[in-house]
Order: structure tokens, then C-alpha cells, then sequence
């Protein structure tokens, strides 16, 4: 693997491989959001909150307790998880949007958390984390990670996400537990903040708080939106084009927020469900089947 | 045996009483109608039975078992599966995958063998699918089995519902208003599929419908709700001649 990526980074640019690198964690991330949103329609704005236990779990067991890098990968992604459940479970039960206020607040107690935590040195944040991620470790996580939700939203579990989405009540009529679903779902999707979380300490070799406020969550749910909730394909353009927008708009420099919104604005207007929407794997596979209908009949 | 007991059935809501001590006994692999004028607690009763609403008074006990305070897809697990009167399907789910919803409470298969793909969940997967498809031709979707729900006709949704509360294999199963909105071929069709049901599911249905030449067809027995309270109860000829029932919702003409 290492030489493949000694290979790599001598006929890619430095700038290129760092962006497709950081475009790697945001799928992952905003995968996980799709789940939760997306998927199972339980609106959450505080997924930078479970990027930064995954970031600070990691990093402090690689650095100082001389964790592996794959085990602290894992650890920092399972403590996430906990953490989704601890707060999934008193307000998953509630209906509306109780939910959304409930996780920008945890996570924002999460940032002052670190802010006041000695071990990750607190507003300073921590230094010289080992860079263990690649751009092949992220794609070939990502890849991984990509399968994995595939064969998820195809199983029953799948089902149920997206049953609950759609109606609630008639889930439960069909024997969904729709609480313990919804919490599945939270537990998925926080494990993977978690993982993104710790890939990206282990690249940018610094993290501190201020790396996972508000504005990260609301970018990283932007992707989920942008590019069509509850769709793999739809999540994975949207982490390409929100990771590539701000480094193309640099030319622009001070107007480059400006125009990020702008875009995004526009976007909404003309595809309100999202680039695409309308093309989960799921929906894919339905237009080939009819498709292999008509030929038939034809 | 009775199937389902409904013991001094209450419902609250607010001030007003939705139900007022209900009775109701429904005896094994009969079809039961439940008929009365708009707002007499029909649904209610079903939202009760199904534990969406817990009841301010009384007991449920199915098969033996209270069921007062089970949650609403124990209670699913349990055999007891239904329609709505508004209908609530799946909608940006195929038809096919609605009815496969409906086999959640009935499937095994743990979160780590279905994200990994484990021989028993595909094997479980891959009878879900068939039995699945099975009650599609039962209610004549088999061929929109891949379409939106969505986008299927007011009475194709209305079987799809059938179809999706048959996936649970249920032993009890309520139809609120099943032929509202049908034409009445769609009626006559629905009649013959609800006997073929219960026949070959051997199951106990509930059915509340308007509809009388449908409901007088198809029940061995009815109970008539006015005002949250049964005022009649009895095979069709005996509801129908019943002075307080023709009084309060039948109507003179019938
Ligand atoms: N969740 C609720 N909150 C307040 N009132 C309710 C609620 N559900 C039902 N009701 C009231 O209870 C009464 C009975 O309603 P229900 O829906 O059971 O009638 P129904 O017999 O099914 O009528 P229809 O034939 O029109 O379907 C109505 O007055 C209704 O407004
Ligand atoms: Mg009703």
C-alpha cells in the first residue's frame, strides 16, 4: 500500500491528492448523515460533534498509547457510535424536530468539551498525530464503507429506515420497533462521523475544536442535501462537488462564501430533491427492470 | 374461543368519550363487521386494538393475552395486522418492497449477517421475496410489483394495504373501510378475496365499512357503534331489522 501510494503521489499533485483525499472522508461523513437524514429521515445538525470523538479517541490512543493505527481507526469509531446512542435513545422517541435543536446542542457540548479537555490540549488542540492516512487508506475505507451501506440498504434493516421515513405509524403496524430502528440508524451513522473523524486526524496531523463546529455539520449535511437524500450515488457527487466548490471558487477569494451559497441556493431551486433525488441504487435498479420489461415485450 | 375480547372499552380524548365501554367478543376464523355513522369510534377502536392509542378504561386480550400496554409492533409480532382508512403506504417504495416491509416483524436476520450478507439472511431474504410475490398475485399486483406506491390506483393501494398486513402472517386482521373509494366491480372482487383469505389463512377478520351490501355480504356478524357505544350486535338479518339501528344509521329506506 505504501508503495502504491509513493507511486501515486509522484504523477499527482500534492494539491490534487490532498483534495481527493479530504473528498474521501466527506463521502464516508456524509454517508453517515444520509443514513440518519437521508435514509431513515430523522433530521441531524451536529455530525462535526461525532467527527471530533472519532477525531480526539483516535488520535490520543495513536499518539499516547501506541494504538495501531487500523485499532485506533476503530476505537475512535465505536466511541462515536456510544456516543450516538447515549443521545439517540432520550430523544429518538420524540417526534418533530426535537431532534435536530438536541444535536446541534450535544454537539456544540462536545466542542466545549475539547475546548476544556487537557489530554487534547485543549484550545490549542493537538499536534503531531501520526499521518497514517492515504489517499489509498481513505478510498479504500471508502470503498469499503460504500459496499457495506449498499448491502444495508438492501437488507430488512434498510427497509425499515426507509419505511420509517415514509410513514411511521404503518411501520410500526407492520412490527417495526421504529424507536430501536431509529437508534440503529443514529448508532450507523454516528460510527461513521467517528471514522471520518479519526481518518482526518490522521491526515491533517493537527486538530483542534474549532475544526468541528457548526458550520462543518451544516456543510457536511449540505452534501446529503445537495446531492439527494437517501441516495448513495446522490451523497457521494454531493461530497465531490461541496469539497471541490470552495477550492475552485478560491480564484473569487473574498466573495468565495458568497458564491457557496449562492450555488447552493440555486440548486434548491431547480432540484429540490437533490442532484439526485431521484437515483438511489434503489430507483436504478427499478428503471432496469422496466426497461428489461419493454424489450421483452417489444 | 374467543379470539379477541374487548373488555369495558373506554377512550378519552379531551372531554369527549370516543368510546364508552365497549364489548366486543370475536370468535375464531369468524368475519365480523363493525358499522355505524361517521365519528362513532370505529377507527378509534382499531387505533386501540393496535395500540396506538392505549385506552383510557378497559382490557384487550387477544388469544389469552392482555394486550392493554404491548407497543404498537409488539402487538404486530403478536398477529394482529391491519389497513387504514387513510391509507399509509410506503410511498416512494415499490409495491414489491411494501409488501416485503410488511414481513419485518416475522424476519429473523441480525443487523451484522444482513450488512455482511450472511448465507441465513439471504436465504431468509430470498423466501421474503417469494412469499412477498405470492401476495402480490393474491391481490392481483404481481405485475406493478416494481411501480411506486405512490402511483398505483386508489384501489390497487387499498390491496396493496391487504397485501402488506398478510406479509405479517397475522391471525387477526382488521380492514378499515377496505372498499372505500372502489367501483363496484373492485367491490365484488374485494368481497371474494376477502373470503378467499380467511379461508385459505384461516384467519379472524374485522372489517368497519360503510358499504352495507358489502359488510351484509361478507359478516357472519356485526356490532353496531353509535356515539362510542354498540347499540346492537347480531348476525346481518338481526342488525337490520333492529329498530334503534335503523333509527340512528340505516335510515327509513332501509
Ligand atoms: N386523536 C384524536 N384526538 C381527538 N379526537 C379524536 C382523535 N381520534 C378520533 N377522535 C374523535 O373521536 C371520534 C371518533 O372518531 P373515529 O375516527 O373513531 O370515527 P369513525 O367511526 O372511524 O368515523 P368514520 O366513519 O368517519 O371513519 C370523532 O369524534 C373524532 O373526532
Ligand atoms: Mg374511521
Amino acid at each position: 500500500m505504501e508503495t502504491l501510494d509513493a507511486i501515486i503521489s509522484q504523477y499527482i499533485d500534492p494539491y490534487y491528492l490532498r483534495i481527493m483525499v479530504l473528498i474521501g472522508i466527506n463521502i464516508i461523513l456524509a454517508l453517515g448523515i444520509n443514513l440518519i437524514t437521508g435514509v431513515t429521515g430523522q433530521l441531524t445538525m451536529g455530525h462535526a460533534g461525532f467527527m471530533s470523538i472519532g477525531a480526539y479517541t483516535s488520535a490520543i490512543l495513536s499518539m499516547q498509547y501506541g494504538f495501531s493505527y487500523l485499532a485506533a481507526l476503530l476505537a475512535g469509531a465505536l466511541m462515536a457510535a456510544l456516543f450516538g446512542v447515549i443521545i439517540g435513545i432520550p430523544t429518538l422517541r420524540l417526534e418533530g424536530d426535537y431532534l435536530a435543536m438536541v444535536t446541534i446542542g450535544a454537539a456544540e457540548i462536545i466542542r466545549v468539551f475539547f475546548l476544556n479537555f487537557e489530554p487534547g490540549g485543549k484550545a490549542v488542540g493537538m499536534a503531531g498525530i501520526p499521518q497514517h492516512t492515504t489517499f489509498i487508506t481513505v478510498w479504500l475505507v471508502a470503498l469499503i464503507i460504500i459496499l457495506l451501506n449498499v448491502r444495508l440498504l438492501n437488507s430488512r434493516y434498510g427497509r425499515a429506515f426507509y419505511a420509517i421515513k415514509e410513514n411511521e405509524i404503518a411501520a410500526a403496524a407492520s412490527g417495526i420497533d421504529t424507536t430501536r430502528i431509529k437508534i440503529l440508524a443514529f448508532m450507523v451513522g454516528a460510527f461513521l462521523g467517528g471514522l471520518g473523524g479519526g481518518l482526518y486526524a490522521h491526515y491533517m496531523y493537527y486538530i483542534n475544536p474549532q475544526d468541528f463546529g457548526f458550520m462543518k455539520s451544516i456543510e457536511l449535511l449540505n452534501m446529503v442535501v445537495l446531492g439527494g437524500m437517501g441516495s448513495i450515488p446522490g451523497t457521494i457527487l454531493g461530497a465531490f462537488i461541496l469539497t471541490l466548490a470552495p477550492e475552485m471558487l478560491r480564484i473569487v477569494s473574498e466573495y468565495r462564501l458568497l458564491f457557496y451559497g449562492a450555488l447552493l441556493v440555486i440548486l434548491m431551486i431547480f432540484r429540490p430533491n437533490g442532484l439526485l433525488g431521484n437515483v438511489r441504487l434503489y430507483d436504478l435498479r427499478k428503471r432496469w427492470w422496466k426497461k428489461e420489461v419493454e424489450t421483452w415485450q417489444s | 374461543m374467543a379470539v379477541l375480547s374487548l373488555e369495558n372499552i373506554s377512550q378519552e380524548f379531551g372531554g369527549l368519550r370516543a368510546l364508552d365501554a365497549f364489548n366486543l367478543d370475536v370468535e375464531e376464523s369468524a368475519i365480523f363487521g363493525i358499522i355505524g355513522p361517521n365519528g362513532a369510534g370505529k377507527t378509534t377502536l382499531f387505533n386501540i386494538i393496535t395500540g396506538i392509542y392505549t385506552p383510557t378504561e378497559g382490557n384487550i386480550v387477544f388469544q389469552g393475552r392482555n394486550i392493554n400496554q404491548a407497543a404498537t409492533h409488539k402487538i404486530a409480532c403478536l398477529g394482529i395486522a391491519r389497513t387504514f382508512q387513510n391509507i399509509r403506504l410506503f410511498n416512494k417504495l415499490s409495491a414489491l418492497d411494501n409488501v416485503r416491509i410488511g414481513c419485518h416483524g416475522i424476519s429473523k436476520s441480525g443487523f451484522f449477517s444482513s450488512l455482511f450478507g450472511l448465507p441465513s439472511m439471504l436465504h431468509e431474504e430470498k423466501q421474503i421475496k417469494e412469499e412477498s410475490k405470492q401476495l402480490l398475485t393474491l391481490v392481483g399486483l404481481y405485475d406493478k410489483r416494481e411501480e411506486y406506491a405512490e402511483n398505483l390506483a386508489y384501489g390497487e393501494q387499498r390491496r396493496l394495504e391487504i397485501a402488506r398486513a398478510l406479509a405479517l402472517k397475522p391471525t387477526l386482521l382488521l380492514l378499515d373501510e377496505p372498499a372505500a373509494g372502489m367501483n363496484s366491480g373492485e367491490k365484488a372482487e374485494l368481497m371474494i378475496l376477502i373470503r378467499q383469505i380467511r379461508q385459505d389463512m384461516k384467519l379472524t377478520i374485522l372489517i368497519v365499512e360503510h358499504d352495507m351490501n358489502l359488510v351484509m355480504n361478507i359478516c357472519e356478524r356485526i356490532a353496531v357503534l353509535d356515539y362510542g357505544r354498540k347499540i346492537a350486535e347480531g348476525s346481518p338479518s338481526e342488525v337490520k331489522s333492529d329498530e334503534r339501528v335503523i333509527q340512528s344509521y340505516l335510515g327509513a329506506g332501509a
